[in-house]
């Protein structure tokens, strides 16, 4: 399986192809629907430094603050990330994301938003929320938690062999489209459609 | 039986045993299903991941899955039992288990976007009452994710695009259609509850008491036993597989309810249940103990 450290430049990015294991260490930062709202109604400067050329992660955290007032993720899994289809070519160009952290897939606007800015799509399994957390050592700090709550703020956390798969790259590539592509060939089969 | 006394301890365990653990059939299905895919590719791998991952929780009593849902609950009681006090202690049990993180804060408040803190809300969680002869309490609950939420559907037969009529081909078409749509966004493979027949509303309540349902049962209803049978395979076919990935895994049971409906209307409505089929029930006798029910 190969590694990734964060952040991380275009060039390797570049390399990702769909079907690829991929383990990520270092920092990113997670996001979901009020995040990428937010993130487009204007550009917001105090939380660029914590985007640039690494990835968002679309995940709710479960999260335990510590009696030193530290946090720490108790459940971390994916969340279904074609919510965020709207906004989530323009975030990545906006912000210099290398990429997304998701489950579900994402549509046509976000893979043309991949190919353009030199990013990926990796899929984390959905509902592996304890073997997920285990991965995240430490949460570095939290943006927009009073307006957005628990589950929707921007953590800044530190991962570590973070497990993953690409299932879009940024040459076009779409794992999801394949599948959507043999199962609906399948059901018209099936259907006699 | 009058009065059981607080019941608050007795559902925030309930809430934890399904925030934590999933049940044996469920286990055994994931596993069944992991046997079932080819040897290194994505879907196996995913199936080993989830395994992997309701173990951890289990062993460390934290939520499989960090969008722990919303509690939907069907509560049986006998003549004379207080369904408001019932209520009120299940409401206090769902705050002190977000406080302990078997839940996460999950009730936002529509209007403002905001959190509420406290796991509920307007609506939440949603609990359904029935009285019964028994002489005992009996609480069964889903804990539902909103991931999977989102690829359920109601269909209105006769519906010509899926060349699906008022009858039980109709509903085959329409709920074929529903695990297509869905794809991998629900969190596959999963269990669908269906139900033929009643109005929206009703129709949406029942679908989801068919999740309460063993994942290897027998319909008592024949032909629907056969169209459960037949519509598992089907879908198992279609090869969205876990997660979307591809593969032969992508439900692991069909479960069909029916209800009486208007002349005019003839609903097939779906519920989709995650992989994570969190659920626990239990017994309270008129001391108010508590017996679990697997």
């Amino acid at each position: 399986m190969a590694e990734l450290k964060l952040p991380v430049g275009e060039e390797e990015i570049r390399r990702l192809k769909v079907g690829d294991f991929v383990e990520l260490t270092g920092r990113m930062i997670t996001g979901r629907d009020a995040a990428h709202k937010w993130l487009m109604e204007d550009v917001r400067q105090d939380v660029m430094p914590f985007m640039k050329d690494t990835l968002i992660y679309h995940c709710g955290p479960v999260v335990a603050k510590r009696d030193d007032g530290s946090w720490d993720f108790v459940a971390a899994g994916p969340t279904t990330s074609i919510r965020e289809e709207p906004y989530q070519a323009d975030v990545i160009g906006r912000y210099g994301l290398r990429g997304v952290i998701g489950k579900g897939g994402m549509g046509a606007k976000t893979l043309a938003g991949l190919k353009e800015h030199g990013a990926v799509y990796l899929h984390a399994i959905g509902g592996a929320a304890q073997v997920l957390a285990r991965a995240i050592p430490k949460v570095e700090r939290v943006f927009m938690l009073d307006e957005f709550g628990v589950p929707e703020a921007l953590w800044v956390i530190h991962v570590e062999r973070f497990p993953v798969v690409v299932s879009m790259d940024s040459h076009g590539g779409s794992l999801h489209d394949e599948v959507e592509a043999g199962s609906m060939a399948k059901l018209k089969e099936l259907l006699g459609l | 039986m009058t009065d059981v006394g607080s019941q608050v301890e007795t559902f925030v365990e309930l809430i934890r045993r399904a925030s934590t653990d999933l049940p044996a059939d469920v286990n055994r299905a994931l596993e069944k299903g992991r046997a079932g895919e080819t040897k290194d590719g994505l879907a196996e791998r995913a199936l080993g991941t989830i395994l992997e991952n309701v173990e951890l929780a289990r062993s460390t009593s934290a939520p499989i899955c960090q969008d722990t849902g919303t509690p939907v609950v069907w509560i049986h009681h006998p003549v004379g039992v207080s369904t408001r006090k019932l209520a009120a202690d299940f409401t206090t049990a769902v705050e002190e288990a977000t406080k302990r993180t078997y839940l996460r804060p999950n009730a936002v408040d529509t209007l403002t976007g905001r959190n509420t803190g406290t796991g509920h809300g307007r609506g939440i969680p949603f609990l359904h009452f029935e009285e019964w002869d028994e002489p005992r309490i009996e609480v069964r609950m889903i804990l539902k994710g909103g991931g999977s939420e989102n690829v359920g559907a109601q269909y209105k037969l006769p519906d010509g695009k899926l060349r699906a009529g008022r009858d039980l081909e109709g509903v085959r078409r329409a709920v074929l259609d529903a695990v297509f749509q869905a794809q991998g966004k629900g969190c596959a493979p999963g269990v669908l509850g269906v139900c033929i027949g009643g109005d929206r509303v009703s129709a949406y309540e029942m679908s989801k008491r068919q999740i309460l349902r063993p994942i290897v049962d027998t319909n008592p209803i024949p032909e629907l036993a056969e169209l459960e049978e037949r519509i598992l395979r089907e879908a198992n076919m279609l090869g969205v597989g876990p997660m979307g990935f591809g593969g032969r895994t992508t439900l692991l049971a069909v479960k069909i309810g029916v209800l009486d409906r208007l002349p005019a209307c003839y609903f097939v409505t779906v519920t989709y249940m995650c992989w994570a089929d969190r659920k626990a029930a239990v017994s309270i006798d008129a001391k108010g103990e508590a017996t679990w029910l697997s």
